[in-house]
């Protein structure tokens, strides 16, 4: 990885609370382009907190975040939105909307940023790329609730991927399936992140994951970044607070 | 008046209500900007009618027959039998159809919206669409609260002539008064002053029920168990309250000389 590339995020001495409880303290942390970054934390420690600030679905007490050259806290509605467009983001729960089939669930992000005569000419090709990435074509027509838990990832994922995004943030992808789905969709993460060339932010706490996907790892532990160093480095470590998370 | 909410002490009730207030002022502010969800807000009304009307008809033709039948004693004792349609379609216009309907649709509409939006915070369904870039606040907010407050007076006006029809029956059971003869009586004592504050109270039952459940199912805390708390209290406040406005609009009626 050069060093002189331009950071796609940059998070710069972040403060956030929730009455007492302080989730983040002065954290900072710089993502650079094509780099899959992973973040290691207990459960509880503020990883979701930090990856919804990034997209200001969570507004930080204090500090700067600055996405694709854009700080966040300056933008209007309009121009967070268009920057949003660029940012996939995979919840923990999926956040599949129940109401709807896997076609309108994928078509919604559309809606906003395409217009009517684009949607009519490309929506229908757009969903169908996604489907085949995620190799889920034929569950189109389908509710989520009819599908599987892996399943459900993978359609998630596609949503997140439909309008070609050049940073995608994954909050525990793999928390929650059986090993071997668990593997499937690491392998499908690195799949996608070759296919669009995009740079990825993983929270996760599924070593196998992390060795599948990671190029680094931060770890973040009592809101601060407290290593920062590869998956090889981190489990070769004698510190007893990084090894409580490889033992 | 003391109100016993379960879980709810005092300094929280009062909290809650700043809560709803700032809820409701919001709701005004995206109602007022451009570019609203109308589609979505069809598909509420159709869902809203869908849900109640069954059970909204068959409540008020029971409610036009029971209050009918129940009447008829009290009317003979003092030899006014047959003014028996004239204050029975009273009641029922001014009071028991609306309230009713209220009633239902707080128990089945409120409790469907917090459970819907609740489950939709826990899930993070509303962050996802915040971040595709559709105001989830106008997309599932505004549309219901909407849909509430035009399909209420929808069903309480069906309710009212479903009502009415009961009362037919009613009055036929033991007595006997033509078809005719009971319309001629019933709009004979229907007048502007019952239709109207009757129509518009229903408006403001159905904003009530589409903002407490609304805001139940938007604010609901994280886990599945909050979901179930969100859809119970926002029946039981969305009810309180239809009471509530049933209380002002009678004084307000009566103020205005409308009686
Ligand atoms: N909206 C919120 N309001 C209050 N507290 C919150 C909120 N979101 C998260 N927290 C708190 O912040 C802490 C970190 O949460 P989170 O980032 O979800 O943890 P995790 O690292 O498991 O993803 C937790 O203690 C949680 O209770
Ligand atoms: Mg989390």
């Amino acid at each position: 990885m050069e060093k002189d590339l331009k950071p796609v995020i940059q998070v710069k001495n972040v403060n956030k609370s929730f009455g007492e409880n302080h989730v983040l303290r002065d954290f900072s942390m710089e993502v650079l382009p094509g780099e899959n970054l992973v973040i290691l934390g207990k459960s509880g420690s503020g990883k979701s907190v930090l990856i919804k600030c990034i997209i200001n679905l969570i507004q930080p007490d204090s500090g700067q975040i600055i996405v694709l050259d854009h700080d966040i806290n300056e933008l209007d509605q309009d121009e967070l939105d268009r920057l949003r467009a660029k940012v996939g983001f995979l919840f923990q729960s999926n956040a599949l909307y129940d109401s709807m089939t896997v076609r309108e669930n994928l078509e919604f992000p559309l809606r906003i940023h395409w217009t009517k005569e684009e949607r009519a000419k490309n929506a229908e090709n757009a969903v169908k790329e996604a489907l085949e990435d995620v190799g889920l074509a034929h569950t189109v027509n389908m509710m989520p609730s009819e599908l599987s838990g892996g399943m459900r990832k993978r359609i998630a994922l596609a949503r997140a991927l439909i309008l070609n995004p050049s940073v995608i943030l994954y909050d525990e992808p793999t928390t929650g399936l059986d090993p071997i789905t668990a593997r499937e969709i690491s392998e499908l993460m690195m799949e996608v992140q070759k296919k669009y060339n995009a740079t990825s932010v993983i929270i996760s706490h599924d070593l196998n994951c992390i060795r599948i996907t990671s190029n680094r790892v931060i770890m973040l532990i009592d809101g601060r970044c407290y290593a920062d160093d590869t998956f090889e480095n981190l489990r070769l470590s004698k510190d007893p607070k990084i090894r409580e998370f490889f033992d | 008046m003391k109100l016993n909410f379960p879980n709810i002490e005092k300094n929280q009730f009062l909290n809650e209500i700043g809560d709803i207030s700032r809820f409701t002022a919001r709701f005004f502010r995206e109602v007022s900007k451009p570019k609203q969800e109308y589609r979505e807000f069809i598909n509420q009304c159709y869902w809203i009618g869908y849900k109640t009307l069954t059970l909204v008809g068959i409540t008020a033709f029971i409610m036009g027959l029971v209050l009918t039948i129940q009447s008829r004693p009290t009317l003979v004792e003092f030899g006014a039998e047959s003014y028996l349609p004239s204050m029975v379609s009273v009641s029922l216009i001014r009071e028991i159809a609306p309230v009713i309907t209220a009633l239902i649709c707080a128990g089945k509409i409120g409790s469907g919206m917090g459970a819907e939006l609740g489950s939709m915070r826990v899930t993070e369904q509303i962050d996802a669409m915040e971040v595709s870039g559709t105001n989830p606040f106008k997309y599932l907010v505004v549309t219901r609260v909407m849909a509430a407050t035009l399909m209420v007076p929808v069903l309480s006006s069906l309710a009212n002539a479903i009502s009415l029809y009961g009362g037919y029956l009613g009055v036929n059971i033991r007595g006997q008064v033509s078809w005719h003869l009971y319309w001629f009586q019933v709009f004979g004592v229907l007048d502007f002053s019952d239709m109207l504050p009757s129509l518009v109270k229903t408006f403001f039952f159905g904003f009530a029920i589409g903002i407490i459940g609304t805001y139940k199912g938007y604010n609901s805390t994280k886990g599945t168990e909050g979901v179930g708390r969100s859809a119970t209290t926002a029946v039981i406040v969305a009810s309180l309250l239809v009471f509530i406005i049933d209380l002002i609009a009678v004084q307000i009626t009566d103020i205005l000389g409308l009686t």
